[in-house]
C-alpha cells in the first residue's frame, strides 16, 4: 500500500492524521474567534474544549466509522456489502471498525476490562492511601481525582458497557437472528467507548489534576474546579451517545428480529432483561447528558445554570443528574439479573421458577426505578415533603427485587445443581445482593439515611450491589460463554479458586465499610480520624488480596484462549439458541434460521425443545421419517437406550 | 441414631428449620451486641439508632431465609460432574408467587411508617429554641448567633437541653453540615439556607464534620461542638465578646501562646496548615513551621515587616501565593470573622511559635 493511500483508507494511519487535523482545526477556530473579538489569541482552556470536542469525532471518522454513511449521503453508488469485513480472522481484526455483533461483543468486552483493570488499580492506590490516617502516598487534589476516575471508568468505562458487550455477543443468538438490526450503528457505539475511557484517564494529565468532584460532580464545584474537570464533562457526552445507540439497536433487534415463533413469552430472561436494560438507557441517559452540557456551559461559555446569585439552581442540578443515575443502577443490574437466570436454570437443569413474573418483575423495576431518584438527595435541602413518596416507592422496590431473589431460590429448588464458576458467581451473586439490598433499604429510611448518608455505609452499601451484585453476575456470564464465544474451555479449578478468593476477600473489603460509615467516617476522604484506624487496616489489607486474586481470573482467560480444550457446541446441554450453533458460531450464526417451538427452560420435560433448525414444524418423534434436528437438548425420551 | 436417621428421612427440612432459627438467634445477637454508632448527644440520635437497629434485626431472619434455601438446596440437590439428570421440571407456583409479593410488601410499608413516625419526631418544631446560623466555607464553619447580639465566633458552643435550630448557609459551593453524635446532617447549598433542629442531651465536645465533598481541603474540614451546662452558656457569650477585643487572651489565663493556638484550632486553621505545635497536618495550604523564616524572606520581597505579611496573608490571601499552592483556596472572610485583636494573637502566635523552632 503506498504512502497516501494508507492515509486515505479507514485505519490507524487516517485516525492519526484526523486527530492532527482536527486540533489544528480547534486551534484556528479559536485563535480565529478571538482575534476577531480582539482578544488575547491564545487560550488554551478554550483550545482544549474545542479539541476536546473535534477530535473524537475526527478519530471516529478517521477509523473507519463513517466512510458508508458518507458514501451515501454525497450519492456515490452504493456496493453491495460483501461481507468481506465481517468476522474476525486474526487478532489485528478486532483493531479495526467491523460490522459483525460477535466481534463488536469481543470488542466491547476486551475493552472494558481493560478500563476494569486501570479502575481497580484505582482502587489500590486510594486503599493505600487509606491503610493509615494522615497522608501518605498522594495529596488531597491527587486522592479527590482517583475516586472520581476509578469511579466514572467503573460506571461508564465498564459496568454499563460490558453489559453491552456481552449481550451484543449472546442476544442476537438467543433469538435467532443473524446480527444486530443496525451493525454500523453498532461498530459505532463501540469505537465511542475507548474515545470516552481514555478522555476520562488522559485527565490526570490536564493542569491541575484530574477531575475530582467524583462520579456525581456535583455543581457549583465542577463548574469551578481546573480544567480536568472538563474531560469528565465531555468524556461521559461519548460514552452516554454510545450507551443510547446501543439501546435503540436492541430494542429494534429485539423487537423485530426474533425467530419464528419466538413471541415474547418464549424470549430467554436474559433477552428481556436486554430489553428492559434498553428502555432505561432510552429514556433516562439523555438526561445525563443534559445535566454536564449545563456544566460544559457554565464553564465554557459563563452561564449561569448552577450559579445561585444569578438565577440559577445548584439543587436543580441534583435533580437531573439522579433522574438518570437512580435508574442508571438498574442499568447495572438488569443484565446481571438476565445472565443468573439463564445461569441458575441452566446449571440447576430447571426450568426458571415464575418465568413470567421474572419478566413482569422487570419490567415493574424500570417503571419504580423512575420515581425513586430524590432517595439521593434526602439530606440535599430540597422540599422536606418529596421525601416521604420517595422513601415509601425506594422500599416497594424491595418487592420485585424479591420476587426475582425468591424465584432463583425456587429454581435451585430440587434441581441437578452443577457448582461449576459460573454457578458458583451466581450463588455469591444472590448472597451478596441480598446483604446490598438490605442495606439499601435501610438507605431508603429517612431518620437512618440522615445519619449514614455520605458515610462510608454507602459505599459499602454501592459496592455490595455493584461489584457483589453486578460484577459477579459479569464474571458468572464471562464464564458461562467463554466457550461459546472462544470455542474453548476455561479452566475449571482456577474459575473456582477466583471465586473463593473474590467472594473471602471482597467481603473481608466491603463488609467493615458498614461498621466506619455508622460510626462517623464521610466518605471521599484521604484522611480520616484515628478511631477508624483499625478497620480501615484491616480493609486495605484484604483489598490488596482482593485486587490479586483478579489476576487468577486475567490468567485464566488469557490461557484458555490460547490454549484451553477445545469446547463443544453445547458443553452445558442448554436449550437456548445460542448453544445449538457451533462454538464459536458460524460467521453469520445460522446456516438455516430457527424456528421457536416452546419456552427456552424446559428442562426435565421430556422431549421439549426450544427451538428446532430445518423445518417448521415441531419434531413429533425421533423414530420416524427423516426428523428435523432437535435442537433445544432436553432430557432424553423415557425409553431411549 | 436410628429413629434421629429415620427423622431426618421422614422431615429433611426439620433440621434445616432449626438451624435457620438458630442462626437467626445467632445473627440477631450479634447485630444487637454491636456497638454501631457513636455516643447519643441529641434527643433525636435514641429514635434513630432504635429503628436502625429494628431494621438490622428484621434483616436478619431474612436474610438467614435466603441462604438457608440457598444452601440447602447447593447441599441436597447437587450432582457429580457427568450426572445427566435434569431437575423436576416446575414451573412455578401461584400461590408460593403471591406469597412472596404480599408479605415483602407489607413488611416495607411497616418499616416505612414506623420511619414517617421517627421522622416527625425528630423535626418536631420545640419552645425556647436557640437559633444558631452555620456558615460552610472551603475549609471551615463558622457561627453566628443572632440572639446572642449576633455573636460571631468559629467555635460552636450549646447549652445542654434546650433545642437549637442551625440554620445553615454557604459562602461558595456544597458542604454538609454533620455532628456524628447528634445523628443530623444537612447540606449546605448555594442561594438557600437549610435548616435543622437538634436538642444536644449530653455534655461533652464532639467533631464537626463536612460530609459533602467540597474541593481540595474536604477531608480535613472538621471542627468540633462543644454542649456546655445551660447555665455556663450566657458566661461562655460574655467571654466570646471580651475575646474580640483582647485576643482570648484572658479567656487562656493571661497564656498568650495558650490563646493563639485556641484561636488557630477554633477557626479551623489547621485543616489546611500543618503546625507541630498545634498538632495540624494539613496539606492543602502551606506549611506553617517555618512560617517565621518564610515571612521574613517573602514579607522583604513586598516591603512589609514579617507581621505585615502573616497579617495580609490572613486578612487578604489572594495578593500573594506562596510558589506551589493554588490562588483562590484560602477564604478571604477572616478580616470579618476575626477581630482585630484576635487576628494580632494569631499573629503573634505563628510568628513566636515559628521563632522557638529556629532557636530549637
Amino acid at each position: 500500500m503506498t504512502a497516501t493511500a494508507r492515509f486515505r483508507a479507514p485505519g490507524w494511519y487516517r485516525a492519526a492524521l484526523s486527530l492532527v487535523i482536527a486540533f489544528a482545526f480547534a486551534v484556528a477556530l479559536v485563535t480565529g474567534v478571538r482575534a476577531l473579538y480582539g482578544w488575547e489569541v491564545l487560550d488554551w482552556g478554550a483550545i482544549g474544549t474545542v479539541a476536546m470536542i473535534a477530535m473524537p469525532l475526527a478519530f471516529l471518522v478517521g477509523i473507519g466509522c463513517f466512510d458508508y454513511w458518507f458514501g451515501w449521503a454525497i450519492g456515490k453508488p452504493t456496493v453491495p456489502d460483501d461481507h468481506s469485513s465481517h468476522g474476525a480472522t486474526s487478532w489485528k481484526d478486532y483493531f479495526k471498525v467491523n460490522t459483525d455483533h460477535k466481534v463488536i461483543g469481543i470488542q466491547y468486552i476486551c475493552t472494558t476490562f481493560i478500563f476494569f483493570i486501570l479502575g481497580g488499580l484505582m482502587a489500590m492506590l486510594i486503599r493505600a492511601e487509606l491503610a493509615q490516617p494522615g497522608t501518605q502516598f498522594v495529596d488531597p487534589n491527587t486522592y479527590n481525582g482517583l475516586f472520581s476516575v476509578h469511579a466514572s471508568l467503573m460506571i461508564f468505562l465498564f459496568i454499563i458497557p460490558v453489559f453491552a458487550g456481552i449481550a451484543n455477543y449472546v442476544v442476537p443468538l438467543m433469538i435467532g437472528a443473524p446480527d444486530m438490526a443496525f451493525p454500523r450503528l453498532n461498530a459505532l457505539s463501540f469505537w465511542l467507548l475507548p474515545t470516552a475511557g481514555v478522555m476520562m484517564v488522559a485527565s490526570f494529565f490536564a493542569d491541575g489534576g484530574a477531575f475530582a468532584t467524583g462520579w456525581t460532580a456535583y455543581a457549583p464545584l465542577s463548574t469551578e474546579t481546573p480544567f480536568g474537570q472538563q474531560f469528565f464533562t465531555l468524556g461521559v457526552q461519548f460514552a452516554g451517545a454510545s450507551s443510547i445507540a446501543t439501546a435503540l439497536n436492541f430494542l429494534v433487534t429485539i423487537i423485530t428480529m426474533r425467530a419464528p415463533g419466538m413471541t415474547f413469552w418464549r424470549m430467554p430472561l436474559m433477552v428481556w432483561a436486554q430489553f428492559t436494560t434498553s428502555l432505561l438507557v432510552v429514556i433516562a441517559t439523555p438526561f445525563i447528558a443534559g445535566s454536564q452540557f449545563f456544566v460544559l456551559l457554565d464553564r465554557s461559555l459563563g452561564t449561569d445554570f448552577f450559579t445561585a446569585g444569578n438565577g440559577g439552581d445548584v439543587l436543580m442540578y441534583q435533580h437531573v443528574f439522579w433522574f438518570y443515575s437512580h435508574p442508571a443502577v438498574y442499568i447495572m443490574m438488569l443484565p446481571g439479573f438476565g445472565i443468573v437466570s439463564e445461569v441458575i436454570s441452566t446449571h440447576a437443569r430447571k426450568p426458571v421458577f415464575g418465568y413470567r413474573m421474572m419478566a413482569f418483575s422487570l419490567v415493574a423495576i424500570v417503571i419504580l426505578g423512575f420515581t425513586v431518584w430524590a432517595h439521593h438527595m434526602f439530606v440535599s435541602g430540597m422540599h422536606s415533603w418529596l421525601r416521604i413518596p420517595m422513601m415509601i416507592t425506594t422500599m416497594l422496590i424491595a418487592v420485585p427485587t424479591g420476587v426475582k431473589i425468591f424465584s432463583w431460590l425456587g429454581t435451585l429448588w430440587r434441581g441437578a445443581i452443577h457448582l461449576t464458576t459460573p454457578m458458583l458467581f451466581a450463588l455469591g451473586f444472590i448472597t451478596m445482593f441480598t446483604l446490598g439490598g438490605i442495606s439499601g433499604i435501610m438507605l431508603a429510611v429517612i431518620p437512618v439515611v440522615i445519619h449514614v448518608s455520605d458515610t462510608y455505609f454507602v459505599v459499602a452499601h454501592i459496592h455490595y450491589v455493584l461489584f457483589g451484585g453486578s460484577v459477579f453476575t459479569i464474571f458468572a456470564g464471562i464464564y458461562h460463554w467463554f466457550p461459546k464465544m472462544t470455542g474453548r474451555m476455561y479452566d475449571e479449578g482456577l474459575g473456582k479458586l477466583h471465586f473463593w478468593l473474590s467472594f473471602v476477600f471482597f467481603n473481608l473489603t466491603f463488609g467493615p465499610m458498614h461498621f466506619v460509615g455508622v460510626d462517623g467516617m464521610p466518605r471521599r476522604v484521604a484522611d480520616y480520624a484515628d478511631q477508624f484506624a483499625t478497620l480501615n487496616a484491616i480493609i486495605s489489607i484484604s483489598s490488596f488480596l482482593f485486587g490479586l486474586s483478579f489476576l487468577i481470573f486475567l490468567y485464566n482467560m488469557i490461557a484458555s484462549w490460547r490454549h484451553g480444550p477445545k469446547a463443544a457446541g453445547n458443553p452445558w446441554r442448554a436449550h437456548s439458541i445460542e448453544w445449538q450453533v457451533s462454538s464459536p458460531p458460524p460467521i453469520f450464526n445460522f446456516d438455516e434460521v430457527p424456528t421457536v417451538v416452546g419456552g427456552p427452560y424446559e428442562y426435565g420435560v421430556p422431549g421439549a425443545v426450544h427451538a428446532v433448525f430445518g423445518d417448521k414444524k415441531a419434531p413429533v418423534s425421533a423414530a420416524h421419517g427423516p426428523a428435523p434436528t432437535p435442537a433445544g437438548g432436553g432430557a432424553p425420551p423415557p425409553n431411549d437406550p | 441414631m436410628a429413629s434421629g436417621e429415620a427423622m431426618r428421612r421422614r422431615h429433611p427440612l426439620l433440621g434445616v428449620a432449626l438451624l435457620s432459627a438458630l442462626a437467626t438467634a445467632i445473627g440477631i445477637a450479634i447485630v444487637l451486641s454491636i456497638d454501631w454508632f457513636p455516643s447519643q448527644a441529641s434527643t433525636a440520635a435514641k429514635d434513630i439508632d432504635e429503628l436502625y437497629y429494628v431494621l438490622a434485626v428484621v434483616s436478619v431472619p431474612i436474610f438467614v431465609l435466603v441462604m438457608a434455601v440457598a444452601l440447602y438446596s447447593v447441599f441436597a440437590f447437587r450432582v457429580r460432574p457427568g450426572d445427566m439428570r435434569d431437575g423436576e421440571p416446575i414451573h412455578g407456583n401461584t400461590r408460593l408467587e403471591i406469597v412472596w409479593v404480599t408479605i415483602p410488601f407489607i413488611i416495607v410499608s411497616i418499616l416505612a411508617a414506623y420511619g414517617w413516625v421517627v421522622l416527625n419526631d425528630i423535626e418536631e418544631r420545640k419552645q425556647d429554641t436557640l437559633t444558631v446560623d452555620v456558615t460552610g466555607q472551603q475549609f471551615a464553619w463558622s457561627f453566628e448567633y443572632p440572639e446572642q447580639g449576633k455573636l460571631q465566633s468559629n467555635q460552636l458552643v450549646l447549652p445542654k437541653d434546650r433545642p437549637v435550630r442551625f440554620r445553615v448557609h454557604t459562602k461558595d459551593v456544597l458542604h454538609d453540615f454533620w455532628v456524628p453524635h447528634f445523628r443530623l446532617k444537612t447540606d449546605a447549598v448555594p442561594g438557600l439556607t437549610t435548616d435543622i433542629r437538634v436538642t444536644p442531651s449530653r455534655l461533652g465536645t464532639y467533631p464537626v464534620v463536612c460530609a459533602e465533598l467540597c474541593g481540595i481541603g474536604h477531608a480535613t474540614m472538621r471542627q468540633s461542638v462543644r454542649v456546655i451546662p445551660a447555665a455556663q452558656f450566657d458566661s461562655w457569650v460574655d467571654e466570646q465578646r471580651q475575646g474580640k477585643s483582647d485576643g482570648g487572651v484572658a479567656a487562656a489565663g493571661g497564656d498568650k501562646t495558650a490563646a493563639g493556638r485556641q484561636l488557630f484550632t477554633d477557626t479551623g486553621c489547621d485543616a489546611c496548615h500543618a503546625l507541630a505545635d498545634a498538632e495540624a497536618t494539613g496539606s492543602v495550604g502551606p506549611d506553617l513551621n517555618d512560617i517565621a523564616a518564610a515571612a521574613a524572606r517573602y514579607g522583604k520581597r513586598q516591603s512589609q515587616s514579617p507581621t505585615e505579611y502573616v497579617k495580609n496573608s490572613i486578612t487578604k490571601p489572594n495578593t500573594f501565593i506562596v510558589p506551589g499552592f493554588r490562588e483562590g483556596l484560602m477564604p478571604e472572610t477572616y478580616s470579618e470573622q476575626l477581630s482585630e485583636a484576635e487576628i494580632d494573637t494569631l499573629v503573634e502566635y505563628l510568628l513566636g511559635v515559628g521563632k522557638e523552632k529556629d532557636a530549637q
